[in-house]
Formats: structure tokens, sequence, C-alpha cells
């Protein structure tokens, strides 16, 4: 198990040395003037231009700036925004916004998602079943910010039970419906795929076995039916952390949370390197550590995968 | 075994809540109002900058335009008026040495009197080359300017003061220009003119890190707290302030990252002032704000560029033809709810020396002369109409398109470019084969700012390459005009020019619209399409 972790680790490092060549050589290609997108909508006199150039070094060609870059980065420093801000000091505001909103939907996914697929699993073909996959086909089916937008609407400003607007000293609550919107695509695909293991399981031999041994029927779908069914849903969290991030884009931008998912937007918009990768490549250590997480979770669920 | 499942059974919960729980005491608690006085919340986007000579775009220049008193302030005709201004008098024998007394009684909001000294050094820092200042174009037409800027092989600049500005006395400064510029004093007014507290700067001469973070001006507002980054920037009313205290104790600038969102705040009340209303909501926001959905002039003229580079669009004719076929009453109605003007000449109505119609025919709508003359031209039967994809432009181009198809018997598409930095760097390098969309906002409120930035020959936005010496020397014998009244007349002159060459097709101007909550009165916004600070007030 130790050598299992260390390799992992090991493979992460490179993994994140990749990621931010990768995203900083792609920002660099579709930077074509950083310049007037910090200027704006006004024209920049040769003068300014020279000078914005020569502090943000934006002539070097692309392996000096992405060298300097990667020498701050061992440094520990995540180097500046085109604003002139510091990277990390502008991160290590918005993790924790965003942390909570995904924190909150994964919440939400894992007790409702898992919740109503095992109730629709094992009462097949029932109301419930009929009424979570209609529900499930119509929620995957409508896009985020349409959702989002439109349910502030309805809890925000027409009925006003929620706050339309995340603020900073929000509490919890404020984050309720950001985060069922969210988690709302994969909510529904782990309500789907839980009910299909559920019902793959309930046909199984070993649980026909434990019946007919005469377990009660509460411990055979707790313990034995639920445990075999959690494990495609197990492996699809452990992606679906990783697409929660990135969807804060849309939905942080809805409510005005001031997370990571603005930060990356604002970044891409401005053509600005530094900020980008920095966002990037701290989501792809989330990631694979939540895939490390998601791998150990296995060993104990499939005793199988554990000996191997 | 079994601690292995346990433990693998509790992780994820306990990381959930672990992280949910943390971060619920990592926010901070803000105080959501002073407790005592009338506080109002307006919106705004995240602000690039709050230096002044940084600050070119409009979130920035909303907070600031708090936080400091300009030399000079506008009335709604455009004209300098000093009453509320930091500036006693600004006078000028020649245009070029202009010198301007400052009124007695200004402090900053540390305690530090307001001096010349804080005016120059201000200056001089946003002059100054290596500091990469956005706004240092402003500084280029005082002497001494050139000379402070970096040269291309490196190294530092030749001088890191401008020549052209003098301390007369605690309260005079003297400013020389390299030119005569009769427009000057109008310039004075822009933000980046701002003073600068001698607390501002290290002792190297560049600004403090921190600085940015918390302004200190010499404004009716003084900062309370620090710049929120993302969230927002609270200011509260400065006891000291010699003139006119506004009408309310603080304001909240609330900062949004999507106008939608911006707007359903004030729709459910949470929001006082949103100075922008989504052009989407615009037919709705009639009915959600009625008389509190309100409309104001702004200096933004919408024109469309034609390449004079392109042989296809060299006769004059052909510019004029596709000017003729365009009906923009109808585009601005079924398009932008009527909400803003058809322009009729090539400078907006809010500044001195504007005049109506100084198109005549060229811009009245009329489809059988404009097909006539388009023939007669031999215009070109493709056309491809650019615009930025990221400004919200698709309709009301492919509307123009679809008029020109209809009425002159062309093929015309909408060009669309990703970003607006792409097309600003296509039309800089004159590539495009194709009228491009353009908007101009007004720097300073002069009939000048509307000509020299985008018709001269060879200036920063002049993407139709359009080149007439005739209008190039109008344009200095209106720089160089004995007085400014001489001087507009030139202007005019200039602007004549213009509708005989056609380098640009006037489209509209545009309106501040914007809405306030039902507690609010006395909202307006100026030129520069800020809210005014100084009249807010609560009902």
């Amino acid at each position: 198990m130790f050598r299992f972790i260390v390799r992992r680790v090991l493979q992460m490092i490179l993994v994140f040395v990749a990621t931010t060549f990768i995203v900083y050589a792609l920002m660099f290609a579709a930077a074509n003037d950083p310049v007037q997108a910090l200027v704006g909508d006004r024209p920049v006199s040769p003068q300014l231009r020279a000078a914005l150039t020569a502090r943000y070094h934006l002539d070097d060609p692309f392996i000096v700036q992405y060298l300097r870059y990667l020498r701050e980065l061992l440094h520990g420093d995540l180097g500046t925004q085109l604003s002139g801000r510091p990277v990390a000091g502008l991160l290590a505001q918005a993790w924790p916004y965003t942390l909570r909103l995904s924190a909150l939907a994964l919440l939400v996914i894992v007790v409702f998602g898992i919740g109503a697929g095992l109730v629709s699993g094992v009462r097949r073909g029932g109301v419930f079943d009929h009424a979570t996959l209609i529900l499930t086909l119509v929620i995957i089916g409508i896009p985020a910010f349409v959702l989002g937008f439109n349910l502030q609407y309805l809890f925000g400003v027409k009925w006003r039970v929620l706050p339309v607007t995340v603020g900073p000293d929000a509490g919890l609550t404020a984050y309720l419906l950001p985060a069922v919107i969210l988690g709302s695509v994969a909510l529904a695909t782990a309500a789907r795929l839980t009910r299909t293991a559920v019902v793959e399981s309930l046909r199984a031999d070993y649980v026909r076995t434990v019946t007919a041994i005469g377990l009660p029927r509460r411990r055979v779908i707790g313990v034995h039916v639920l445990r075999n069914s959690l494990i495609p849903v197990v492996t699809f969290l452990g992606v679906t952390i990783g697409e929660l991030m990135a969807g804060s884009v849309v939905t942080e931008r809805i409510f005005n949370i001031p997370g990571v998912g603005y930060q990356l937007y604002q970044g891409i918009h401005l053509q600005d390197g530094p900020t980008v990768a920095g966002i990037v490549s701290i989501l792809v250590v989330v990631y694979l550590v939540c895939n490390l997480i998601v791998d150990l979770l296995y060993a104990a669920l499939d005793p199988r995968i554990r000996d191997a | 075994m079994r601690v292995h499942r346990l433990a693998a059974w509790i992780t994820l919960p306990v990381a959930v809540t672990l992280a949910v729980t943390a971060c619920d005491t990592g926010g901070t608690s803000r105080t959501a109002d002073s407790g005592n006085g009338i506080a109002v919340t307006i919106g705004i986007a995240e602000p690039e900058h709050l230096v002044p000579t940084d600050t070119v775009e409009n979130n920035g220049f909303q907070v600031i335009s708090a936080l400091y008193t300009p030399l000079v302030r506008f009335d709604n005709t455009g004209k300098p008026v000093l009453d509320q201004a930091a500036a006693k008098s600004i006078t000028t024998t020649d245009n070029k040495v202009w010198t301007v007394h400052l009124k007695d009684g200004f402090t900053f909001h540390n305690g530090q009197k307001v001096t010349a000294d804080s005016y120059i050094k201000a200056w001089n820092y946003g002059a100054y080359g290596p500091n990469a200042q956005i706004g240092t174009d402003f500084f280029n037409r005082i002497q001494g300017y050139d000379a402070m800027q970096l040269t291309g092989g490196g190294g530092k600049p030749k001088a890191s003061q401008l020549s052209g500005l003098k301390k007369i006395d605690d309260l005079t400064i003297q400013i020389t220009l390299s030119a005569p510029f009769p427009e000057w004093e109008k310039v004075l007014g822009y933000n980046v003119f701002y003073p600068l507290p001698d607390a501002a700067f290290a002792a190297d001469g560049t600004l403090v890190q921190a600085f940015e973070d918390n302004p200190v001006g010499d404004g009716p507002f003084e900062i309370k707290g620090s710049w929120n980054h993302n969230q927002s920037i609270d200011v509260a009313a400065y006891p000291n302030y010699p003139l006119t205290r506004p009408k309310v104790d603080e304001i909240d600038f609330k900062i949004y990252q999507d106008l939608d969102t911006m707007y359903s705040d004030l729709q459910a009340g949470d929001l006082d002032v949103s100075p922008q209303i989504p052009s989407d909501k615009l037919a709705s926001a009639h009915k959600d704000l009625g008389d509190r959905l309100k409309e104001t002039p702004s200096s933004v003229f919408s024109y469309i560029s034609v390449p004079t580079y392109d042989k296809a669009y060299q006769n004059v004719n052909v510019r004029k033809a596709i000017s003729m076929a365009i009906d923009r009453q109808q585009i601005i109605d079924t398009i932008f709810q009527g909400s803003y003007t058809p322009a009729t000449s090539w400078v907006s109505p809010v500044v001195e020396g504007a005049r109506d119609d100084t198109c005549g025919d060229a811009c009245r709508y009329d489809p059988a002369k404009a097909k006539q003359m388009y023939t007669d031209a031999d215009g070109p039967h493709r056309i491809s109409l650019f615009y930025n994809e990221d400004g919200g432009h698709k309709e009301w181009v492919d509307a123009v398109c679809n008029q020109l198809d209809q009425n002159l018997g062309v093929q015309c598409t909408g060009a669309p470019v990703l970003q607006l930095t792409d097309l600003r760097q296509q039309a800089r390098a004159h590539t495009l084969d194709g009228p491009l969309r353009g908007a101009w906002a007004f720097d300073y409120p002069s009939i000048e700012d509307y000509l020299t930035p985008i018709y001269r020959t060879g200036a920063a936005s002049n993407d139709s390459q359009y080149s007439s010496s005739a209008f190039d020397q109008t344009m200095d014998q209106a720089d160089r005009a004995p007085d400014e009244a001489t001087a507009i007349k030139e202007y005019q002159h200039a602007e004549d020019l213009l509708a005989q060459d056609m380098p640009s097709i006037p489209m509209w101007f545009k309106q501040n619209i914007y809405g306030y909550s039902t507690s609010m009165k006395n909202v307006d916004m100026d030129l520069y399409a800020n809210v005014d600070v100084m009249t807010l007030q609560r009902k």
C-alpha cells in the first residue's frame, strides 16, 4: 500500500510539471496581444506597449518565459498577474469559496444521488423509479446556466426565499442553490448509475445466497447490495470532483461567488498565462489527489483489488 | 480488514464536512452596513486598478471618482465648471503655458495637505515610461514627455521628470505643453490627473505596493478598510472635505462578475444602483423597474470604419451608398428597444461644438438612391462586416448586413473575430478586407477627441487608414487657434471634410441606461458613464 502511494505521488509531480508546460504553451499560443487585453478598448501607444512588454517580458521566446515561470514556481512563487497582483494571494483568497461550493455539491450528489438511485433500484418499476427517471433526464438535458439563472430568478427574485448572490460573509444556506445547480448533472448521473448497479446486484448469486441464509432484507441491501453497487459510482465521483471544479466557472459567475472559476475565466479573458497555468495546475493536483483517494476507497470496497 | 473498511467509509464524509466547516470559519465577517448613517450599494465589475494614472476603465474610474477630486468638472453640456472642482482657476494666454490655481483647504484622507507638489509628483510618476502606467498617454502633450520614455535599445529614459511642470507656489502649478492646445483645460478633468499623497511613494520613487489596495485620496469619500478583491470596495464620507458634502454617508461598491446577476440583485432589492442593464433584459426592464429605469446621454459614438486602403471601397460613393442603405432607426427600435439615437454626425452631441446632421443625405435612409449610387460606383458584390464576438454585436451587425443584402443586392456577411484584442490587432495592421465596427467614448469632453484619434493620418484608432492632407491641416490650424471658439470652428471644418470623404459611417449615439432600487432618488450618471456620487440620495 505504501509503495503504491509513493508511486502515485511521484507520478503526480510529473503530471504537475507537464500540466504547467502544456497550459503555459497553450496560453502562449492563444495570447495574441496581452497588452491590448490589459488596456481594453483604448488604443495603445507605442511607448506604453514597449513599457508593458518590457515589464512582463512579453517579447521573450516561449521557452525562456516558461523556464522563468518554472524557476519561480520551484521557489514557491506562482508569479504575478498582468495587473500586478501575486497569483498566490489571489488563489488563497479564491480557493475557500470554490472548495466550499464543490464540497457542498459533492455532499448533495452523494446523499441525494446515491439515495435516489438505491431506492429506485430496489423498487424497480415503481412510481418513484419512473419519476426519478424523468427528472434525471430533464436535469441532464438542461444546460447549467439556464437552470442556474432560472432557479436564481424563482428562488431569489420572485419568492425571495434564498439570497440572489453569495456574498463574502454568506452562510451555507446561500451556497445551497449554487451547489445543487453545480451538482445537478452529476447528481442525475450518479442516481442512474447507482440504480443500474443496484438492479444488477439484486439479481446476483451472492444476494440470492445471503437472502437464502435468512439475513434480514435491510442487511442484504444495506451491506451486500449497496457496497457492491458503489464501485462504479465511486469511480464516477472521483472524476466528478474535477468536473465540479471546472463547472464552477459557470456557477460561480451566476451567483457571483469570487472563487477559482471566476479567476480562471478572468485569466483566460485577459490572456494571463501565469494565472491560468497556476489555477489549472492546482486543479490537476486536486484531481489527482481525488483519484488517489478513490483508488484507496476501491480497496476497501472490493477485496479483489486490495489483494492484487 | 475491518479497520481498512472503516477508514475508507469514514474518509469521504469526513473530508467533505472538514472542507465545508473549515471554509466556513475562513469566511471573514464583514459588517454589512456601518450601523449609523446612510449606506448605499452601487454595482461594478472588478476594477483593473485603483491608481489614478493606471486607471482607464469605468469600474476603477467609478471608484476613484469617489476617492479623489478632479481639477475640472463638467456640466451636462460638456462645459468645464470649477465650482465643485479642485482648481480655483485655470488660465492661459497662448494655449501653451497653462496656470492652474488650486483651491485651499484640501487634505488627503491621511491628513496631509494637498499642494502643487502632490499633483506634480503624481503626474511625473504617470508619465515616466518604465512605470508602464496605462493612462500615460494623457501626459504626452506636456513638454518633456518624450524624454521620459523607454528607447528601443533598453536602459533608462533620459529624464525622470516632466520639464513642462513647474511649481510656482504651494497652490499654483504651471504646465507648459510641447505645442499649443486649446482644449487642455478639458483634458485636466480626467482621472489620471488626480493628485497622490507622499505616503503613496516608496523611497525609490515607485509606488508603495499596498497603496493600490488602500488608496488615499483627496475626495469626498475615503476608503473604509481596503479593496476587498472581487467582492467589494467600501467608502465612507470624508469628514474634512472642504466642498459640498455628499448626501450619503457610505457607498459600498459591490463587485459583480456578471451583468445578469447584478440585475437580479437589483430586482430582489439587494442592490441600490445598477449602472448598466444587460441588453437582453432591456425589454423587460421597462416593466420591472418602471420609472426607476433611466437613460442619460453618454459619450459613446458607434460607427463602421470602411477600409479606404481596400480598392473595392476607395470610391467615396461606395461608402456613402452603404451608409444610405442602412435604416438606423429600425435597427435601434428592434434590437436596442429604441434607447439609442441615430447618428447624423461624427461628434457626440454631449460635447461643445457638436452639430446635428453634418452627414447630410449620406446618413439618411434612401434605399433607391443608395442602390443607384452603389451600382454606378461599381461597389463590391461581397461585403464582410467585421466585429468582435465577445462584445454582443452579432445581432445588430447581422441586421445591418440584411439591410445591405436587400437594399444594395450584395452578399453581406457578418464576420466575427473571436476577441476584441484580435480585432484590434488586425485593424491596427490594416489587414481586414471589409468594414469593421467601431465605438468611441471620449477621454475628455471635446470635439477634438472625436477627430484626432480616429481620422488623423496614422492615428492609433484610424482603422480605415484615412489620410487626408486637407483634414490634417485643418486640425493643425484648429490646434494652433488663438482661442477656444476659433478652435472649435476649425474642428467643425475638419468634421465637414469627413462628411465629404466618409471614412467611417456614423451609426448611433449610445446612452447610459441604468436602474435603481425603490429607496433611492436623484440617481444621476455623468458623461463619463459614472454614477454621480455627490447627488445620490436615499428617499
